[in-house]
């Protein structure tokens, strides 16, 4: 089963499982979760679609990541995923 | 034109966000040492990504980069290079290494279409790069010289000290390549992050030899290099009233004239004009 | 109904008006207990009980000086639980992580009422959660002594933890196998409550100066142990090594002395976190530079503090609480460092409370709204995690009231249009630090003034909150639950926030 992980879950950063999956789906675990979930999946989401990446499990393990790490942490883990 | 330069670990993304908090000159988003080898990728995202997401500043953005003998340092550049960031900072650097690299950014700036072109900063901290500076200094685009002691002193096996006695000659070697190519030369950085009389001795020595600016590598370390890096209040009311005198000179139709006694001529009010630049820059006027 | 600063205030209590309308009222108290000498050592808490014929809905108060090593706290809820006692009402001055076994007598039904100045870990959990059958009920720490002076909290039997008791009853903070040193939020309690019952582990000959003159005592329980001495230095009252923390403290003090502040006989506070106690440091090398000797500094004491006054750099220290061990040593051993009751710091009744004389003092925040309200008793989701303590009053008395903050902790932005709970009014903050960007608030036109020309990073606090959110994103709006669990009482005893269950 061909899965990626990168980041860490220390304050401020965030870190991304991502898993070949017939039924993809977005979970996303946030320590500011009722103030930016929308924003975070929003991240993500954009994120698979700018890289054409379909057939994925995201889980999302928030510190309080900012969006461009979000973004650059689930490259990362696709990109390993891929590897 | 600097005096601090503060290094950011590229994989922490606390420290990348805050970094232009801490009012050091210019920023060196590290993606060598401090990033272990497993972790290259994550950080060459990150920082790829943290620089897209960041306004126009003052700050200077200096990327260190993986080697270029290495697997990374391409990468690196491919992932980096853009308007965003302002120079790279190339390790255990040589003449050779740096005109490779200069190859591969004017390359790069052009197949992006980049309005600037960006500066390298080569390390020295080998050996066989001291005995080369000169060369270094001269090559383009080169703006500055950093004297990496740490990895110098591993190079000829001896110990590296805080009075740094052992460092003296490549010390003097940056210096005096640096200013004979009117670039800047940058000392290394002082490792005791928690004595703080240690760095302002470092600091104060590092100047009066010659060195220009020093990098640091904790924000705690930037108020006291800020402060001995830059034109003290002395010698900036002397430089205004050189400049002041100078004009009034040129009034009277005079090309030479005398402040305090003592003669002023065409080196004084460079020097002069120098420092209040400098004054200016780092806001201090 | 709503109040002067359009906060909700249940039906029955006293709307917050403005923090200076204490001034109109009344301040009646009610008569001291009557002092004796008829005092009784017992070797057990449930032989006080006993004693004192404590039952079911009665009221017993607490300090907290041992903090988050106190046993008395802990081992009278133990006799409650035991005796099967119900509808309590605990008063201790705060609450603390180790105080859990509280938890189990709330959700039971033995503890229905609580009022307490700060509360954090487990038991303020539950407490949000909505466990307690009453409102709980927070003070500042010098609004909890007028509320006991006036009879407003009634206090039953005061079971007051007490290092040292010499063979007439008499008691100090200041020896014992657990000094702590202060026992000032301890003074009110000991004269207005109907019993009082000194908890000690330590047993002497004669004091020379106790704090509690065995006059007012009823009983005294000897205990094995009555804490932790370690427990008394709390994560809080460490200096920062956060590199953004040390920057905020550096240009705070460089704002400090631009404004003048620290001239000779200058007199500071500064909160208990991390970030306000590095500040006093930048400030004691500013002091060194130029030769300045300050008159006093004042509040929660730790070592750093203690080393000023011991280096000339201040002259007194006048000591609510000892944070530290250091602190302890020096209550006990220099004359220069004074004791102060809660009511001689933060009174606002009291004719010159320590607070009216303070020249300036660094706080915290958790939230703080671009009205300048500041928030230190709950976090952004509405979890209670502190309280005032000294907050408002210190705020309030002080000329220069100055929050010390990272502008953005783990993506959340700490400036907020409007703040989860509002612990103390914008009226009496003047000044916002943060990594980013200073604040001043716009009625203090006097230090806009002074600052006009001053090189430091200073903006409104819209353009500071608009600076935040180009970074953290726009965050989503939340709303607070909608039941009420409890009420901030500001220093005069209005309301001035209610206090919500936390969303499930």
């Amino acid at each position: 089963m061909k899965i990626g992980i990168a980041g860490t879950l220390e304050s401020n950063d965030v870190m991304m499982t991502v898993k070949e999956s017939d039924t993809p789906k977005i979970v996303i675990e946030s320590i500011v979760y009722d103030y930016f979930s929308k924003q975070i999946r929003d991240t993500i989401v954009s994120t698979l679609e700018e890289m054409n990446i379909k057939n994925v499990d995201v889980l999302c393990q928030d510190r309080g990541a900012l969006d461009y790490a979000i973004k650059a942490r689930l490259i990362t883990a696709i990109e390993r995923m891929e590897e | 034109m600097r005096r601090s330069l503060l290094f950011i670990p590229g994989n922490n993304p606390a420290m990348l966000q805050n970094a232009d908090v801490f009012e050091s000159d210019a920023i060196i988003i590290d993606l060598e040492d401090a990033v272990s080898i497993s972790e290259k990728d994550s950080a060459r995202d990150l920082v790829r990504f943290y620089l897209k997401s960041t306004a126009e500043n003052d700050l200077e953005i200096v990327i260190r980069i993986n080697g270029l003998d290495s697997k990374y340092g391409l990468a690196d550049l491919k992932a980096v290079v853009s308007d965003k960031i302002d120079t790279i900072m190339l390790p255990k650097a040589h003449a050779q290494d740096v005109k490779h690299l200069v190859e591969i950014l004017s390359g790069l700036e052009k197949e992006r279409g980049m309005k600037k072109k960006i500066g390298i900063i080569p390390i020295i901290e080998l050996a066989t790069s001291v005995l080369e500076t000169e060369e270094i200094a001269k090559q383009a685009r080169v703006s500055g010289l950093l004297l990496g002691a740490e990895d110098l002193t591993t190079d000829l096996g001896i110990e590296r000290t805080k009075t740094g006695s052992e460092i003296l000659f490549p010390r003097f070697q940056v210096i005096y390549a640096c200013a004979a190519n009117k670039i800047e030369a940058i000392d290394t950085p002082f490792t005791d992050t928690k004595d703080e009389s240690g760095l302002s001795a470092d600091c104060k020595t590092a100047a009066e030899l010659g060195m220009n600016a020093k990098a640091c590598i904790h924000p705690n370390q930037v108020e006291t290099v800020n402060k001995y890096f830059s034109p003290s209040q002395k010698l900036i009311d002397w430089s205004l009233r050189v400049i002041e005198a100078q004009k009034k000179a040129e009034a009277n139709g005079l090309g030479v004239f005398s402040l305090d006694g003592k003669m002023i001529d065409k080196p004084i009010i460079e020097r002069a004009e120098k420092v209040l630049a400098k004054a200016a820059k780092f806001k201090i006027l | 109904m709503k109040n002067q600063i359009n906060r909700e205030v249940p039906e029955g209590f006293r709307p917050f008006i403005s923090s200076n309308n204490y001034h109109n009222d009344e301040y009646r108290t009610i008569p001291e207990k009557s002092k004796h000498n008829q005092i009784v050592f017992l070797d057990s808490l449930e032989s006080a009980f006993s004693l004192l014929k404590i039952s079911d809905g009665m009221t017993l108060s607490f300090h907290h000086h041992l903090r988050n090593g106190d046993e008395v706290l802990n081992q009278t809820a133990e006799v409650v639980k035991k005796l099967k006692l119900r509808d309590l009402h605990f008063a201790p001055s705060s609450i603390f992580p180790n105080n859990q076994i509280l938890c189990e007598l709330i959700q039971n039904g033995n503890i229905s009422r609580v009022t307490a100045n700060y509360l954090n870990g487990p038991v303020a959990k539950t407490i949000s959660e909505g466990y307690l059958k009453n409102l709980l009920v927070m003070e500042t720490h010098g609004g909890r002594a007028r509320s006991v002076e006036t009879g407003e909290l009634a206090i039953d039997v005061a079971f007051l933890a007490t290092p040292a008791v010499d063979k007439a009853g008499n008691g100090t903070g200041a020896i014992g196998k657990n000094a702590c040193g202060s026992l000032g939020y301890a003074i009110p309690d000991l004269k207005y409550a109907k019993k009082v019952v000194l908890v000690t582990d330590t047993l002497v000959d004669r004091l020379e100066d106790p704090e509690f003159p065995s006059e007012y005592v009823d009983a005294v329980v000897v205990l094995p142990n009555i804490g932790e001495q370690k427990g008394i230095v709390s994560g809080t009252t460490k200096i920062t090594n956060d590199p953004v923390g040390l920057k905020i403290a550096r240009d705070t003090a460089r704002l400090l002395s631009e404004l003048g502040m620290i001239q000779p006989g200058f007199s500071m506070q500064t909160g208990a976190g991390g970030t306000s106690l590095a500040v006093a440091e930048y400030v004691k090398r500013i002091m060194q530079e130029k030769n300045i000797i300050g008159e006093f500094a004042s509040g929660g004491i730790t070592g750093y503090f203690v080393k000023m006054l011991e280096q000339g750099l201040f002259k007194r220290l006048y000591d609510v609480q000892c944070f530290d061990l250091e602190a302890v040593e020096s209550y006990r051993s220099n004359k220069n460092h004074l004791a102060m009751t809660a009511s001689e710091y933060g009174n606002p009744h009291y004719p010159k409370p320590i607070v009216n004389s303070l020249d300036f003092v660094i706080l915290g925040a958790t939230e703080i709204d671009t009205d300048f309200n500041v928030n230190v008793t709950t976090d952004s989701n509405g979890w209670i995690i502190g309280g005032s303590g000294g907050h408002s009053d210190t705020a309030n008395g002080a000329k220069l009231t100055v929050i010390t903050t990272n502008l953005i902790k783990s993506r959340m932005p700490i400036i907020k249009k409007q703040v989860m709970t509002v612990t103390t009014p914008g009226e009496d903050v003047d000044i916002l630090v943060t990594e980013r960007g200073i604040a001043i608030n716009p009625r203090r036109t006097d230090l806009l003034e002074k600052l006009k020309d001053s090189k430091l990073k200073i903006m409104e606090i819209s353009d500071l909150l608009k600076l935040c959110h180009r970074i953290t994103g726009e965050p989503m709006a939340f709303k607070h639950g909608q039941k009420i669990i409890g009420v901030v009482k500001y220093r005069d005893g209005s309301i001035i926030d209610s206090l919500y269950q936390v969303k499930k």
